[in-house]
């Protein structure tokens, strides 16, 4: 394209479909008590 | 639904429910005030005329590169993920926050567990009660595997022998159980000694050290009770625990700022310069009467520093002096997946908080709070009710989230938060959101930043 340039694979639809397995971390603990930023973490199911 | 914004010298468009982000031209940018779907087969005169400072053919061609993007649903993608936020109604308790001491050796001004004993009484919580709490997540914990467990106060160093007894504990029966105890502690640093960071760095998965940033920003806020500052006591100490960790085990030093250094950056780099590269700095949350609380005024503000943050942490990984900002941490491939963001933090629900007489709440900012406790350890009651209150709220749930851009990144906010300053955990802390958007918008801007500089971009 030439206006535009797509910077990631857009996939959060494909990640609820593999998804909900509870396995990653707990977004409160560690280093925010408070300023709630779950986007930072990191997916931790085994296969993905 | 999409967010456009400018930064950082990008024009960046975010299709809030693919996850999609986009680099676009002035042009497109302009465009999107004016095209939606349903797209037409060329670009309708309206448009074009709207938008008379662009060369109409070259409207015409990026409205239909806009027109294909919406097509391969990453622009104006619809919201799906409603059917989901029944998924974790019922889940397991699989993270803790056990506090092990609710008294402190520092008098820090802006503390929300009233200096320590969260208003409740200066209390160690004995080893037995630490015992029952590992039992209770362990009997709660289903089929999660990975259970963690933040050794909080107050301070926990107070009561260290109690923590490497429960750990000790824990680490038996995790055995037993076929489970994975994540164990953290959160200190200011003021006990620490070589015995207790070496214990500390063996078995703890991640380390909260709380120190604000510059010794004159620090010394204000975290004073010792006879009024001296705490910062030349703990900085050795803290070095000494970061140099001795293995590299591969997480740490932060944890900073908050207030109305009193409105310039942060200043003190997130005074912590890099101070030998540290995992740093997270975040704003009070506090009583608007209160001095030092961050108001609506202070707003502008706090997001030019933010600005400023990035763009310094942007030119030091260009001179190789890489540093990890929590908080605009964010990986936009692989981050937690969409069940995950309908639900934030989990407390009440997938996460509790024990107090030392062994009273459950929903998670620390709860603690004291009596119209929230849950339940009590050595009265075996668990208020099965409220944690379905706490599993339904959920970002549909919430009105202001359910039309946020920034829902599927902050996934509903601090639920405490909610409760203390709007009066429901479901009606979102407008000062909180406004400062999370921002750190959104600098975290998504700086991927976008690395990915072209990489020339990774399609």
């Amino acid at each position: 394209m030439k206006h535009i340039v797509t910077i990631n694979k857009a996939n959060l639809k494909e990640s609820a479909q593999k998804g909900g397995c509870g396995n990653c971390q707990a977004s409160c603990q560690s280093a925010c008590k408070t300023s709630c930023t779950v986007a930072n973490q990191k997916c931790e199911r085994d296969e993905k | 639904m999409i967010h456009k914004y400018a930064l950082g010298g990008l024009y960046i468009v975010l299709d809030v429910n693919s996850g999609g982000v986009h680099i676009v031209d002035k042009l497109t940018y302009d465009l999107l005030d004016y095209a939606a779907p349903p797209f037409a087969e060329e670009c309708p005169q309206e448009i074009l005329a709207a938008l008379p400072q662009h060369d109409p053919a070259e409207v015409r061609e990026c409205y239909k590169e806009l027109a294909a993007l919406c097509e391969e649903k990453i622009l104006f993608s619809p919201d799906e993920y409603e059917k989901f936020a029944k998924f974790t109604v019922a889940s397991p308790i699989k993270a803790m926050c056990l506090h092990i001491s609710h008294d402190c050796n520092l008098r820090c001004k802006y503390c929300f567990a009233s200096t320590g004993d969260f208003g409740t009484g200066r209390k160690l919580m004995p080893v037995e009660t630490g015992k029952k709490a590992i039992d209770f997540l362990l009997e709660r914990s289903g089929d999660r595997k990975n259970l963690e467990l933040d050794f909080f106060g107050g301070e926990p160093l107070m009561n260290f022998d109690a923590v490497k007894e429960i750990v000790r504990y824990a680490r038996r029966r995790e055995t037993e159980y076929g489970k994975n105890f994540r164990f953290t502690i959160t200190t200011n640093g003021m006990l620490l000694t070589d015995d207790k960071i070496e214990f500390i760095n063996r078995e703890m998965s991640n380390v909260v050290l709380s120190i604000d940033g510059r010794k004159e920003v620090n010394d204000r806020m975290r004073p010792t009770p006879g009024g001296q500052g705490s910062y030349d006591v703990i900085l050795p100490k803290f070095k000494k625990l970061v140099d001795a960790r293995s590299r591969d085990r997480d740490w932060y030093v944890r900073g908050t700022f207030t109305k009193y250094n409105l310039d942060f950056s200043e003190d997130v780099f005074s912590l890099y310069e101070a030998g540290f590269d995992q740093i997270s700095v975040e704003p009070v949350v506090a009583d608007p009467k209160l001095g030092y609380a961050i108001t609506e005024e202070d707003l502008p503000k706090v997001f030019a520093e933010y600005e400023r943050l990035s763009q310094r942490l942007l030119e030091n990984d260009k001179n190789g002096k890489h540093f990890n900002f929590f908080h605009f941490m964010i990986d936009l491939d692989q981050g937690p997946c969409a069940v995950k963001r309908l639900r934030g933090c989990g407390c009440g629900n997938e996460y509790v908080a024990i107090t030392p007489d062994g009273d459950i709440y929903p998670c620390h900012q709860f603690v004291g709070k009596e119209e929230y406790k849950m339940g009590n350890l050595d009265e075996g009651t668990f208020n099965e009710d409220m944690k379905k209150d706490f599993a339904e709220a959920h970002i549909y749930n919430k009105p202001k989230c359910r039309e946020c851009w920034a829902r599927f990144y902050c996934s509903g906010g601090c639920n405490a938060n909610n409760y203390e300053y709007m009066g429901d955990i479901h009606t979102a802390h407008d000062l909180s959101c406004e400062m999370e958007k921002k750190r959104v918008e600098c975290a998504i801007m700086i991927q976008a930043v690395k990915s072209l500089e990489r020339g990774e971009a399609e």
